[in-house]
């Protein structure tokens, strides 16, 4: 394929620029030449989702930013204020809102996709460290901004989970009067909860930024997890990629706009539109759905401290993956006892969100226990034990070989 | 939230500060959840039928007028509406009454303004763009006015209630798109009412039994009676049927902008799956013979 052809612009002007900063060469080298796999599939297809849904978000905050109010007294009834009387602001907070839980979606489908053609292997360790940082920035974005339409589950949630920090002897107190501004969640703690949920997503695209930049240097894993040999294993960025992601992005939104049109608030919970009362606490708990699997962690353990770096530590481990798994092949595609692990992980996974929506108490609980020791198991025994002795099939020499395999004419490969 | 007045109505003051500060901490652990009150007895409301449910969801201009009618004639005793500007009721997508007609209906409401050059508050009657003025002077007056019980703001109250919805419940709602869960339980409480208690129940002093609410006991007596209002679209004015009008008069305060958002959504819908379709065809275009 002789796609990958560098920039070289004809107009004078351009010319005159590039050669001072060659950005438009950087932008040709990585979105137009860039030399791509030419079989991901469609589970490859939600790193444009997730940059698309970090631009809505950045968008639609910002002027949600321009009508909010950071203040106790003022903050739940400025969102309302929004809702009734901001032209289409009913739009722009539906957007904010339920993009944040698209962003999550597509999130998990991205990290799971990374499990199980093992993206997160060598040479790509930094790349996806990077991701793990994106998706804590993630958490802490989605978390904060929960907080400030200050409703029932927004101050609640907030008094929860800063004091999680308590946990930590000695330093524990301090950090969470330093992050409440007080001695409890209140008015300073609003207002900085406003200012970090400006500044998180600014790091987070900073993070996006270093988690592309490692990937062109690196280049796509693929649905083989055959490195890259030869030009022919590749496509141009441009135009097969562009548009494959675009029919992705566009056939996500469907799923989106599903829900911000027809059922904006189900993903939310009614109690947040009763407006924060210090002196009420909700019967349950509860918070987004995409935290839940977290939630049912630190609720298993039944020591605080404990429960707080399990939950920690059930990031944490994401982030050391690539020495967990010992495995020379990548794609579980060639792997057929771990792709069974896989399957029950995923299924756990799923569990514990199920279990973090629960009340905790009786069969919730000892279910909890066994779904985060499982949890755990999968990363710390079963990774490191399985890839250690399971043989994997044998794999195609190039990924050429593979889609010729696959689409019946493997004389082909040889040309 | 349910438990609000309940709570607030049986526990002294400072055994509620008390339990609040343990509850905070309970929560703060995430060990458990605060004890619920007993819920036992608690009935699952039923599904109405809304005009304004499913994809295509309007209000009935009628019924919303029916409901503002009811709230103004029996809810507004007790309950505010602070959120609703008089305005609104002629915006499209809502009762849509005519100017004029909200004109009278704000006149006929004193709104405290002021203060005026010589520093004095007065009372003027309201205007389009006043607010609906609420019942009570404060939370304190209103509590001491009703048995300590405090009558919850209606504005948002279809959108800060609801019921559990269970398995599959809540993921059927994924694709039916049921989001009249709120609606659905503030008809079922006006509706749920029982003239005496179980057997065995205990019933504190001036509250009153129903099926829906959290423990059964609500500090509301039952509202509605048949016959409570002269509907003057003929309507009978049974109580199931004031329940539902107002209730749906309920959903347009808590969510003025339904109507413009599913018709919006559904041309955006139709945009986005037509863009789709060209998208596929572009791209199965682009990779044919492309071996991948």
């Amino acid at each position: 394929m002789s796609g990958h052809a560098s920039f070289e612009p004809t107009n004078k002007i351009v010319k005159w620029f590039e050669d001072r900063l060659p950005v438009l060469g950087l932008a040709h080298a990585s979105f137009v030449a860039f030399p791509t796999p030419r079989n991901l599939n469609y589970w490859w297809t939600f790193g444009g989702i997730l940059f698309f849904f970090l631009l809505v978000q950045i968008i639609t905050g910002i002027i949600l930013a321009m009508h909010y109010v950071p203040h106790e007294a003022l903050a739940f009834d400025s969102t309302e204020h929004i809702l009734r009387d901001v032209n289409y602001g009913w739009l722009l907070r539906y957007l904010h809102s339920n993009g944040a839980s698209m962003f999550f979606l597509a999130v998990y489908i991205h990290i799971f996709r990374g499990l199980y053609y093992g993206s997160f292997k060598g040479p790509r360790e930094i790349l996806w460290i990077i991701g793990v940082v994106i998706y804590v920035l993630m958490m802490a974005a989605g978390f904060l901004g929960y907080v400030l339409p200050w409703g029932q589950m927004s101050f609640w949630a907030a008094t929860v989970i800063t004091n999680l920090f308590s946990a930590f002897p000695i330093v524990g107190e301090p950090i969470v009067q330093w992050l409440w501004g007080g001695f409890s969640v209140g008015q300073p703690t609003l207002n900085r909860f406003f200012s970090f949920h400006y500044l998180v997503p600014l790091l987070l695209y900073v993070f996006v930024i270093l988690h592309v930049w490692a990937l062109h240097v690196v280049g796509n894993n693929n649905p083989t997890g055959v490195s890259v040999k030869k030009d022919q294993d590749t496509l141009p960025f441009h135009p097969y990629y562009t548009i494959k992601d675009s029919y992705a992005i566009v056939a996500f939104l469907l799923i989106y706009f599903w829900f911000v049109f027809f059922n904006p608030n189900q993903l939310g919970h009614p109690d947040n539109y009763i407006p924060a009362d210090a002196l009420v606490t909700p019967p349950h708990i509860v918070p987004e759905w995409y935290f839940l699997p977290f939630y049912a962690i630190l609720r298993a353990v039944p020591d605080k401290l404990g429960g707080v770096l399990l939950m920690f530590g059930a990031l944490a481990v994401l982030a050391v993956l690539p020495w967990l798994d010992r495995s020379k092949a990548r794609s579980l595609t060639y792997r057929p006892l771990m792709k069974g692990f896989f399957w029950i992980f995923a299924v756990d996974a799923v569990l514990l969100g199920w279990l973090g929506s629960q009340p905790a108490e009786g069969i919730f609980v000892t279910l909890s226990r066994l779904a985060t020791a499982y949890y755990f198991a999968h990363f710390l025994i079963i990774l490191p034990l399985v890839s250690k002795f399971e043989v994997p099939r044998p794999r195609p020499a190039s990924i050429m070989d593979a889609v010729l395999e696959k689409s019946g004419d493997a004389d082909e490969a040889k040309s | 939230m349910i438990m609000r007045t309940k709570l607030m109505k049986t526990f002294p003051k400072r055994i509620a500060a008390a339990g609040l500060i343990a509850g905070a901490v309970l929560a703060a652990g995430a060990l458990s959840q605060p004890a619920m009150a007993s819920t036992g007895g608690v009935s699952t409301p039923h599904m109405q039928k809304w005009s304004f449910g499913g994809v295509f969801g309007r209000f009935d201009r009628a019924q919303l007028k029916r409901g503002l009618q009811v709230y103004r004639e029996v809810c507004s005793a007790c309950h505010g509406l602070k959120r609703v500007a008089f305005r609104t009721l002629s915006q499209p997508g809502g009762p849509e009454l005519s100017e004029d007609v909200v004109k009278e209906l704000a006149a006929e409401y004193e709104i405290k303004d002021g203060p005026d050059d010589e520093g004095e508050m007065y009372d003027r009657p309201g205007t389009l763009k006043d607010y609906f003025p609420s019942t009570y002077p404060n939370d304190k007056a209103a509590r001491a006015a009703n048995n300590g019980a405090l009558p919850p703001d209606l504005s948002i109250i279809t959108k800060a209630r609801g019921y559990h919805r269970g398995f599959p419940g809540w993921f059927l709602d994924l694709f039916t798109g049921y989001q009249e869960a709120g609606a659905d339980y503030v008809h079922a409480l006006l509706t749920g009412y029982e003239e005496e208690p179980p057997e065995g129940f205990h019933l504190v002093d001036g509250m009153s039994y129903n099926h829906y609410f959290g423990g059964n006991q609500i500090g509301m007596p039952p509202p509605l009676s048949d016959e409570l209002v002269e509907y003057e679209d003929g309507t009978k004015a049974t109580v199931d049927q004031m329940a539902k009008d107002v209730t749906a008069f309920l959903m347009w305060t808590a969510e003025p902008t339904l109507e413009q958002r599913k018709r919006l959504g559904f041309q955006v819908f139709l945009f986005v799956l037509l863009l789709s379709g060209m998208l596929y065809f572009t791209t199965k275009r682009l990779w044919h013979g492309v071996k991948h």
